[in-house]
């Protein structure tokens, strides 16, 4: 595991635990006493078998969620005492999310897509945004399908807007659920050298969730999940 | 995109066309009931208002009588229609009011009055050659009188001149006397003194009994006619607010010597009648609008199951749930208002087609169409309103979605 000596510390889990249906009979705790950190820069793989609570996990990482019990830091931040309100403008600030069904507006272009989280967070579209959409556009080699809705495009085109999207808020952490979980060998790679090198050129930090032993090989490192529980 | 309209202006309209054929099928819906609406209440109200008009340019609005001579006015076989334009009493006992000189010239003081005529009224014969007919003989004074009921309004042929032997007669009169304007007639009652009078002009006040009947002679003449040398039956007024006249009259009532009846009490039919026609109407709308609502609310509520990816997507990428709550309530408001846009355009037309096609059996128009532009104005408000109120639902819905279980699926 690549770690950087010093470097700032990007998240912290401590004791984290999460249950559902609390109080039901069908009450059931998935994620167990967890903990761990990632470090700004790094790039790393979340394995595990199928219900595992891998999902879980990154959900909560990402302030989807929230824990049910355990602390969650976001940049030395406990974020247990946020309010819904707080919670949603660190989220859209400092998390980026890529999911394995890419999750494009289907109602907006490409490039409106790669807008949506700047235009959510100003209120208005504006010509910088759209010149920032254009840039990641261009950055994922998509400049030339800017206009497409996201039904004219390949899924590995939609996911390469889907990575674009996730940046457009420079967030710290880039959570990717199974990003190449839907694509053929040569898309899958593509995606991940894509966002090996927005890692490696602008120090984002990287949570990828998958089960592809290969891709996840080539991460600073691997955490593996089984039963709710960090395993290596 | 648009750079002034904001995310929630942007989100709504695309989901609206995105959604096309929802989007089309609900905005028809709408209109319907939207056009519906605007055409009963614009027939309601046109229908109304020349009503009203009629009976306020055909009527006193407050008339005096002599004390306890209790006035009806005389009714058609169909509710609510008028059959004659002024009210009468019998005339075997022509009793004038007493004092009424003092009366009139209280009535003239008084702010809220704008016209004062006496009258003199009472049964008479016209005679012409073979002919004769029982006439209701109304002595006016046209300067004043002409201000209270538009009888120059009315005239079909020949002038509203009313000399001491001038005579305007209802065009059913003249037709039953075989009689044209110029023509001269024999006019007697049964006290007085026969005259010799000429026509100068007919009317026609819309209504067959009245126009049969009807005579306006100068009011000197049908003093001496009538026998009744300075009197006058009634004192004909108009008044500055026409719905006031009720509360004007009985304060009249009780200071003077006088029954004053209003507007509004002799014509108690026609009010009743406009009252259930407005009740109804209200009904209606009511329930089109309900239905309205719920058509949007239905169609919302799909969306809002069929974009829940969509909505979850939203929110990771940071959109408060008050900003999801604002994109399906303003595509309620916008369904609701272009809807009534359509609607009225629909409604608007449809109370074209039908003053086009509906005519009375002279090929007149039956009354004018009245397009208020307050009806379309408040019906597009209204029907935003209900398109908001009906997205509520459906909006805090996809408001309160849970993320994590949106993206899920
Ligand atoms: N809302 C929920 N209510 C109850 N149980 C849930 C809920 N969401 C997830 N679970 C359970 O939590 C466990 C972990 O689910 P999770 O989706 O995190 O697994 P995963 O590791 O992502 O699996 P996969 O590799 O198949 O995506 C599963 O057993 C799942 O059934
Ligand atoms: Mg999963």
């Amino acid at each position: 595991m690549v770690k950087p000596a010093g470097a700032e510390q990007v998240l912290r889990l401590e004791k984290v635990c999460k249950a559902y249906n609390i109080g039901q009979p069908a009450e059931i705790e998935v994620l167990h006493d967890i903990d761990m950190t990632l470090d700004r820069g790094q790039f790393m793989a979340l394995t595990g078998p199928s219900g595992s609570g891998k999902s879980t996990l990154l959900n909560l990482i990402g302030l989807l969620d929230r824990p049910t019990s355990g602390r969650l830091f976001i940049k030395g931040e406990e974020t247990g005492r946020l309010g819904d309100t707080e919670i949603t403008r660190l989220r859209a600030h400092t998390v980026g999310f890529i999911f394995q069904d890419h999750h494009l507006i289907s109602a907006f272009t490409a490039l409106e897509n790669v807008m949506m989280p700047l235009l959510l967070d100003r209120g208005f579209p504006s010509a910088a945004a759209e010149t920032r959409a254009r840039d990641l556009l261009q950055r994922v080699g998509l400049a030339a399908v800017a206009g497409n809705l996201a039904t004219n495009m390949s899924g590995g085109q939609q996911q390469r807007v889907a990575i674009a999207r996730a940046l457009a808020m420079n967030p710290d952490l880039v959570l990717a659920d199974e990003p190449t979980g839907n694509l053929d060998t040569k898309s899958a790679d593509g995606v991940f050298e894509l966002m090996r090198d927005v890692n490696r050129d602008s120090g984002t930090t990287f949570l990828m969730v998958t089960h592809n032993l290969d891709l996840a090989r080539r991460c600073d490192g691997i955490i593996d999940v089984v039963d709710g529980r960090i395993v290596g | 995109m648009t750079p002034w309209l904001p995310f929630e202006w942007i989100a709504a309209i695309r989901f609206l066309r995105e959604g096309r054929m929802q989007t089309m099928f609900i905005i028809t819906g709408i209109a319907i009931g939207v056009g519906v609406i605007v055409f009963m209440s614009g027939l309601l109200s046109s229908l109304q208002t020349s009503l009203i008009k009629r009976v306020l340019t055909s009527q006193p609005q407050i008339q005096l009588l002599p004390p306890d001579q209790i006035a009806r006015p005389l009714r058609g076989g169909r509710p609510g229609e008028i059959e004659d334009p002024t009210i009468q009493r019998p005339s075997q006992r022509v009793v004038s009011i007493d004092q009424w000189r003092k009366i009139r010239d209280h009535m003239l003081a008084m702010s809220e009055i704008t016209n004062v005529s006496p009258t003199m009224a009472g049964s008479a014969l016209a005679v012409r050659g073979d002919a004769s007919r029982a006439i209701t003989l109304s002595g006016v004074e046209p300067a004043t009188y002409f201000n209270i009921v538009r009888v120059p309004d009315y005239i079909t042929a020949g002038f509203a001149r009313l000399a001491s032997d001038d005579i305007i007669i209802g065009i059913e009169l003249a037709k039953d006397l075989g009689a044209v304007v110029g023509d001269r007639l024999n006019v007697k009652a049964a006290a007085g003194v026969p005259v010799v009078l000429t026509i100068t002009g007919l009317v026609d006040f819309g209504n067959k009994g009245a126009n049969a009947r009807i005579a306006y002679v100068a009011l000197r003449t049908a003093q001496s006619l009538l026998g009744v040398t300075g009197g006058v039956t009634t004192i004909d007024m108009t008044v500055r607010d026409i719905y006031a006249a009720d509360t004007i009259a009985q304060r009249i009532q009780a200071a003077d010597r006088v029954q004053a009846d209003s507007w509004i009490v002799t014509n108690a039919q026609l009010f009743t009648a406009i009252k259930a026609q407005g009740s109804s109407n209200l009904v209606i709308r009511v329930f089109v609008g309900l239905s309205v609502a719920f058509g949007i609310a239905a169609v919302l509520v799909v969306s809002v199951i069929q974009r829940s990816k969509d909505i979850g997507i939203l929110r990771a990428m940071g959109a408060s749930s008050g900003q999801v709550l604002r994109v399906f309530l303003l595509q309620g408001g916008l369904l609701g208002f272009v809807g009534s846009l359509v609607g009225s355009a629909l409604g608007a037309g449809g109370l074209a087609i039908w003053h086009a096609s509906v005519r009375a059996a002279d090929g007149k128009e039956i009354f004018p169409l009245l397009f208020e532009p307050s009806l379309f104005v408040s019906t597009a408000a209204l029907a935003t309103l209900t398109g908001l109120l009906a997205a509520t639902a459906p909006a805090l819905r996809a408001a309160r979605l849970d993320p994590v279980e949106a993206i899920r699926g």
